[in-house]
């Protein structure tokens, strides 16, 4: 990097051309191509900003229109009705629904998607895992409405056996009480979910343990540790913020999920305690389900109730994006 | 840890006693065995409660049996390995499946009729009709989407890695990530709300704009990747000979990792051809072939699926064309994924690293 940057032609001197300016500024950029060939690429960056503030704008502007004509309260009501006069609309079931599917789908898939990426970087035979990592990359690839059509068809019969199974011996407890209604309940949504961000966790955590410094491995091997051992001593403490990173990811995903909900579940506006019983409902399945009846105003009402997965959306990616900036970025040219 | 070593009681031996290489397979098998006997006298009729029982007895049946030769290390040790192996494997069980029943039920209505006729005049319940309107939509609808995101983001990228210093550069790169997590129902949304102040009827391009958005993020963080793999060796040697820096891009950083550059567009056109619910918004759906995305509703590949699944009543004939459908749009994601990755060795940068 220590090669003088000065290009031949004439631009004025500087006293220091200092390292920064290879790949700096826009002292390059004194001849017309140079000038264009700057402002097409910082517009296009700028251009990526406004798209992103204008997202926030419109869907502001429309949600404020929607929510003032609220007759219900926008929070805490438990009714969709948008097409009477007044409208009357609340988001809590929708809440709830998206916060509970989550759940269970990251209960699902954290552990066993942590547990698949370590089978992939230490467990598998080399020969294994790599054919197996090139499949989940492509599994991550599926199109989620290839997985809802899948879920609605194949997994909703196959869950009658298990939510009987947990009505028999788990019933008492409330959470798995059935009622003996197909299972399109939230169980099965987290249980999909959870199929379908497994792939992405296990992408990113793989792609995290297979980093873990070789020292660490061979000096815990050496001082007798079982292959578990040298797992829980030196892959997952180096890993931990990769993994939480990666489930925050999946996270993501499984809360803007939204054709694979609409096609299991069987929604109402009511909150149930138990898992097996239908009921509630998710932000983007709502969108997806009630846009086709819905009026102007009934589509105002739905642009509000997606403002808000759009903000939830963003705290979470934020706050995964803040664990990943914690550690050290590496680049590969010249680092 | 030591502690485990001091209180060890065994006879103090070099090589401690440890289990024949074949016992992990052969407590399978018993294990397997046991759970279809356990099952099959509870009368229980799911092979997947079976197979849960039979990896419980393993899990348990390994910890023992280690434990009372090998002693506990060991025996944790064997236990996190079995679970890990059962985790691959009750996680295979799903995702085999999924493959398995689109392919299966997938081939039974595919053929050159079902790709080439349009659902025009097939009521949804009935046999016959086709997925040509939806890949017509599909293809027109990506294709926009490709021509506005993939250079807004491959711009984008160059302005991040060879001119990006800054406060400008910081804030772009923190709402590109943002904007990856972004659902795409919001995104679809948002041209929603453009659509409602304009007072417009769905069309193809609003489904475009609305995948593209979802897009620019993809390509922007995937070309950013393969800019920074350019060695800075090559970018000075050009500009040392005094070509300018926007020829030194065009001719020398962008022909080193174009092939990089083309897997990551090509994965996110994967990405974006399987977005139902913005098209959903935005497109609408038409059984009918409408060759322009400028005007009128369109079909699509996902919404067709979507449709077919959820408007027909259960009807078998629709759920066939559905499987067919899928079968389509995965073998087209799958065929986009093997061509970006074959580009992606075949022309990888040989001198960065």
């Amino acid at each position: 990097m220590d090669i003088s940057t000065q290009t031949t032609d004439a631009s004025p001197p500087t006293p220091e051309p200092s390292v920064a300016q290879l790949k700096g500024n826009a002292r390059g950029a004194t001849r017309p191509g140079d000038r264009i060939f700057l402002g097409l690429s910082r517009g296009s960056g700028i251009l990526l900003l406004v798209i992103m503030a204008a997202i926030a704008v419109f869907l502001t502007y429309r949600a404020s229109l929607a929510i003032s004509k609220d007759h219900g309260n926008f929070l805490t009501t438990f009714e969709w009705n948008t097409n009477l006069t007044p409208p009357s609309f609340g988001i809590a079931v929708l809440a709830f629904g998206t916060v509970v599917s989550s759940i269970i789908a990251m209960a699902l898939a954290v552990p066993v998607a942590v547990a698949i990426a370590l089978f992939l970087t230490h467990y598998a035979p080399r020969k294994l895992s790599g054919p197996i990592a090139y499949v989940i990359d492509l599994l991550a690839a599926v199109p989620s409405i290839v997985y809802g059509l899948w879920g609605a068809l194949i997994l909703v019969p196959h869950m009658q056996g298990l939510y009987g199974w947990l009505n028999d011996y788990l019933g008492w407890t409330g959470i798995f009480s059935w009622d003996g209604g197909a299972p399109r309940a939230m169980l099965t949504v987290g249980i999909l979910l959870a199929i379908m961000i497994l792939p992405i966790i296990t992408n990113v955590s793989r792609e995290v343990f297979r980093q873990v410094p070789r020292m660490h491995e061979e000096a815990a091997l050496a001082l007798g540790a079982t292959r578990w051992e040298v797992v829980r001593m030196s892959v997952l403490p180096f890993g931990r913020s990769g993994v939480i990173s990666a489930s925050m990811l999946g996270l993501g995903r499984a809360l803007g999920e939204t054709m694979a909900v609409a096609t299991v579940l069987s929604p109402s506006y009511d909150i149930q305690a138990s898992l097996l019983d239908p009921g509630g409902g998710t932000f983007a399945q709502n969108i997806a389900s009630k846009f086709g009846e819905a009026t102007e105003q009934g589509r105002d009402a739905l642009i509000a109730s997606g403002l808000v997965l759009f903000v939830i959306t963003l705290l979470v990616n934020g706050a995964a994006r803040a664990i990943i900036a914690r550690r050290k970025e590496y680049s590969g040219a010249n680092a | 840890m030591s502690n485990a070593l001091v209180t060890d009681k065994r006879p103090s031996t070099l090589r401690a006693a440890s289990l024949p290489k074949w016992t992990p397979y052969a407590i399978a098998a018993g294990s397997l065995a046991l759970g279809i006997g356990i099952s099959a006298a509870a009368d229980l009729h799911s092979k997947i409660q079976w197979g849960l029982i039979a990896a419980i007895l393993f899990v348990l049946g390994t910890y023992g049996i280690a434990a009372r030769v090998e002693g506990r290390r060991q025996a944790k040790d064997r236990v996190a390995t079995s679970l890990v192996w059962v985790a691959f494997l009750v996680a295979l069980i799903p995702l085999v499946s999924l493959v398995w029943v689109t392919i299966s039920r997938g081939v039974k209505v595919l053929n050159v009729y079902f790709l080439t006729h349009s659902m025009g005049v097939v009521a949804d319940s009935e046999p016959g009709g086709g997925i040509y309107h939806a890949i017509i939509g599909s293809l027109e609808q990506v294709g926009l989407a490709t021509l506005i995101g993939a250079p807004i983001g491959v711009m984008t990228a160059i302005y991040l890695v060879e001119y990006g210093r800054g406060r400008l550069a910081s804030a772009v790169t923190f709402f590109v990530d943002v904007m990856t997590g972004i659902p795409s129902i919001v995104a679809g949304l948002f041209i929603l709300s453009l659509m409602l102040i304009f007072k417009m009827q769905p069309f193809g391009f609003a489904g475009s704009l609305a995948l593209a958005i979802l897009m620019m993020p993809v390509v922007v963080r995937s070309t950013e990747e393969m800019l920074k793999l350019v060695p800075n060796e090559l970018r000075e040697a050009s500009l040392a000979l005094g070509v300018p820096k926007w020829r030194t891009i065009l001719k020398v950083v962008l022909p080193t990792s174009i092939g990089g550059i083309t897997t990551g567009i090509m994965l996110a056109i994967a990405r974006i051809a399987g977005e139902t619910a913005p098209v959903l918004l935005l497109v609408f759906g038409n059984p009918f072939i409408n060759n322009n995305p400028f005007e009128g509703a369109q079909a699509s590949l996902p919404l067709y699926i979507y449709q077919q699944y959820s408007q027909s009543a259960g009807a078998n004939a629709a759920y066939d064309r559905a499987w067919a459908a899928s079968l389509t749009l995965i073998a087209f994601v799958m065929i986009l994924n093997l061509v970006a990755r074959g580009i992606a060795r075949w022309k990888a940068p040989k001198a960065g690293r």
